[in-house]
């Protein structure tokens, strides 16, 4: 990337900062101006190389630009002022840091004679955001702007991906100094251990050869290791036979129609699932950290396996659950090496498999996902059927906001390829996934990008639709509107006598006024036989939409692993009375929230 | 009986810790710049692990690296969990358990020293005593007139606790004491 053309050009902090972001192949930025970073937006104003998309507030540039890194495997970038948009930018960092995304956020910063004097709109950017990224840099001098924006990108995108901060001083900004094209000198503290130990991966190959009662549980770890990753997945899961489950950040990795796919694991997961897990005697974990919503209760989690677990930070492994061959590694060369040593010794015995294909066959027919469906209302889990049945041969792109809906669609929208499902599962931020998905149709502006909404999450982030308007992203907010913070009633339900403390909204604002207020346009749906033309409808509207489906009011996510439960206790919903319910958490359990 | 380590109904499953804590000192060499002492204490507070002892400083001054000394308490599996998070930083370029690493070589523990800097004021039986005691534990006067010395002591700190608590009815006035300074035994570096 080095060209004789940029080596130590003398320029602005200002420039260099537009210069490296153009050396490093960003084509967009979100972003807020403020006072100290206005000499970076004159810079951004007199070029139009790297394309700036103003959001409403900080929270949505950054997660939006979750969105844009999710869906396109860069790095996503973010611009915002110093103090209130630097805070403001924290939710979204610690959102990126959970679910591995790689974020570059540059923030400006009072000017250096200034820091520590409680200037206007000062905070200890550096400080604040230390816990809640990858790594982070205040820049004093000018002439190591550009090579810490180019290391900057180089965490950001490298080893396990992560959201990374740069503070940049007004005065640096100003500063003329010497620009560095990036180079690849990466600090020697800093090398992440890409390839797998083939002594290990020989012994996981030689365990998962001799299993009779397999099952590969998948994560986000292969989305981020890059399509070829996903690609090798679905040969080690052909070449196997292995039956295969997912988190809820790894959903597309391996095709929803394949034929040895088992559905989500996990909290919400699927019966046939979370059995699996739990009886299984060798599981393989690729790219995923055994987070106590996969888990349930650790003493009883899978309890007569031997365990396999391949992830690229060393501190997963053995955080919370023992592993018998842990591979440290990144998820694709770890996965190439595995797939190779397959085909070269271990035999495919798929005929020994049968006896366990016939018990998961057992636990799938209980249909764990049936519900009962409703002539007059909408069932929430028939809206998410449909909106898949009508969307799944385009160019769809899902986001997510968080709670109920949110399980609903993970259950019931099926991904068949990596990229295409954008979800904040470790922070669970209500509010995700407006911005991420104008994130998403900036990326693709040809796709048909859906946010699939809860009524009280995008609530939070509601102003970006002003956002998107402006930048022509016709997004589809399909809310799943049952007026209630469905996900918190529910939990009040199991545990605190279904008294809805404060869960539900009486002042609901019109969504289609909303809509058309700000300049989109507005759909409401309130019976089932009106739902198809109604989806059809918000799909050939170029313009942000805000789809107000009416649902069910009182509709519960199943099946689920109450508290305190292992993966072989699961609430199934044909078991789900309003007393089982009730009674899902002992008295004992209950008192001691 | 401790409501904590019951199942909470909110589906954090809290176990209840069955291995031992232990006491384990820790060498982490990190780049020597801004910030990196706050990256390291942080990680300790937020990911609630101990801080028993904590020594800093710059060793290699061409290569801009520093070696903090860490004496920390927890049971094998978090002391694990503290040296992979550990080296997640970026800045840190390794992480040494010195006391599983004596323990391979056969040692009981990593060789450790404090030193600590002992203000003790008095006249009479008590003044003599005092510089009778410190000269016993080969403590040195740096500082001293006519009612007061200043003794500096070095050694583990068990025997810096037992001098301390020897000059307290012999009028000790102030302690300052460093932490612990750490090196394998043999002639390999960590």
């Amino acid at each position: 990337m080095s060209n004789g053309q940029n080596e130590r050009r003398e320029m602005t902090g200002a420039e260099m900062v537009v210069q490296a972001l153009k050396d490093n192949g960003v084509k967009h930025v979100f972003g807020y101006p403020g006072g100290a970073v206005l000499p970076i937006y004159d810079e951004i104003f007199q070029q139009d190389e790297v394309e700036h998309i103003l959001v409403r507030h900080e929270q949505g540039a950054g997660h939006a630009a979750e969105g844009y890194a999710r869906s396109t495997g860069k790095a996503g970038v973010m611009l915002v002022t110093s103090g209130p948009g630097a805070t403001n930018a924290v939710t979204p960092l610690q959102d990126a840091l959970m679910d591995s995304i790689p974020l570059v956020c540059l923030t400006g910063q009072v000017p250096t004679s200034l820091i520590g004097s409680d200037a206007f709109q000062e905070c200890d950017t550096v400080g604040i955001t230390r816990p809640c990224t990858k790594h982070n840099w205040l820049v004093k001098d000018v002439n190591e702007l550009a090579a810490t924006i180019h290391e900057a990108f180089h965490v950001a995108t490298t080893g396990r991906p992560g959201p990374v901060v740069v503070d940049i001083p007004k005065d640096v900004q100003f500063a003329k100094g010497f620009y560095v094209p990036p180079q690849i000198a990466p600090r020697t503290s800093y090398q992440p251990k890409v390839q797998g130990d083939l002594e290990k991966i020989k012994a996981a190959v030689e365990l998962m050869a001799g299993a009779r009662k397999p099952i590969i549980y998948s994560g986000g770890g292969v989305i981020n290791s890059g399509p070829e990753a996903s690609h090798l997945l679905r040969e080690l899961v052909d070449l196997t036979g292995f039956p295969i489950t997912s988190t809820l950040m790894g959903l597309g990795a391996y095709p929803a129609s394949g034929k040895n796919w088992m559905g989500m694991l996990g909290m919400h997961g699927t019966y046939e699932a979370n059995m699996a897990m739990h009886d299984c005697d060798v599981m393989i974990c690729i790219g995923a950290r055994f987070d106590d919503r996969i888990t349930g209760r650790l003493t009883a989690f899978s309890p007569n396996s031997k365990k396999i677990h391949i992830d690229i930070d060393p501190s997963s492994i053995n955080k919370n659950v023992h592993t018998e061959v842990p591979i440290i590694g990144d998820v694709g060369r770890v996965l190439e090496d595995m797939v190779r040593l397959w085909r070269a010794g271990a035999k495919a015995d798929k005929k020994a498999l049968y006896p366990w294909w016939e018990q998961i066959a057992k636990w799938r027919a209980r249909d764990s996902l049936a519900y009962k469906m409703n002539n007059d209302v909408i069932m929430p889990q028939y809206a998410i059927e449909r909106l898949y049945a009508l969307t799944k041969d385009m160019d769809t792109y899902i986001t997510t906001e968080v709670g109920q809906h949110q399980m609903w669609a993970a259950q019931h929208y099926h991904f068949e390829k990596p990229n295409r499902w954008m979800t904040s599962g470790g922070l669970g931020t209500m509010g995700y996934g407006l911005p991420a998905a104008l994130g998403v149709q900036i990326a693709h502006p040809d796709a048909l990008v859906i946010d699939i909404a809860g009524d009280a999450s995008v609530q939070m982030t509601m102003q970006e639709m002003s956002a998107a308007v402006q930048h022509n992203a016709p997004i589809k907010i399909f809310i799943l509107n049952n007026q209630y913070m469905g996900m918190v009633r529910q939990w009040q339900q199991l545990l605190h006598g279904n008294r809805l403390s404060h869960s539900y909204t009486e002042a609901m604002p019109d969504f289609v006024k909303l809509a058309e207020a700000y300049g989109g346009h507005g759909i409401r749906c309130e019976k089932p036989d009106e739902l198809d033309d109604a989806i059809k409808e918000m799909i050939s509207v170029r313009k942000p939409v805000l789809f107000d489906c009416r649902v069910a009011t009182l509709a519960n996510c199943f099946p689920m692993i109450p508290s305190g439960k292992a993966h072989n206790e699961m609430l199934l919903p044909d078991e789900a009375t309003d007393e089982a319910v009730a009674n899902a958490i002992d008295a004992k359990g209950r008192e001691l929230v | 009986m401790n409501a904590q380590l019951q199942p909470t109904g909110s589906a954090y499953f809290i176990a209840k810790e069955t291995e031992k804590p232990e006491n384990h000192t820790l060498s982490v060499l990190v780049d020597n710049e801004p910030g990196v002492l706050a990256r390291v204490i942080g990680l300790f507070s937020g990911r609630g692990y101990n801080i028993e002892s904590l020594t800093v400083s710059e060793t290699e001054h061409e290569k801009h690296l520093s070696r903090i000394t860490i004496v920390t308490r927890g049971t094998p599996h978090v002391l694990e969990q503290i040296k992979h998070q550990l080296e997640r930083i970026v800045p840190v370029h390794r992480v040494v358990d010195l006391t599983v690493r004596s323990h391979e070589s056969g040692q009981e523990r990593p060789l450790e020293r404090e030193l600590a800097l002992v203000k003790v004021a008095g006249t009479g039986e008590a003044r003599v005593e005092a510089l009778r005691l410190a000269d016993a534990f080969r403590a040195s006067v740096i500082d001293a007139n006519t009612e007061h010395f200043i003794f500096e002591i070095t050694g583990k700190g068990t025997k810096i606790d037992q001098f301390i608590a020897i000059m307290k009815p012999l009028g000790l006035v102030e302690i300052c004491r460093t932490g612990v300074a750490a090196l394998n035994r043999g002639p390999q570096a960590m």
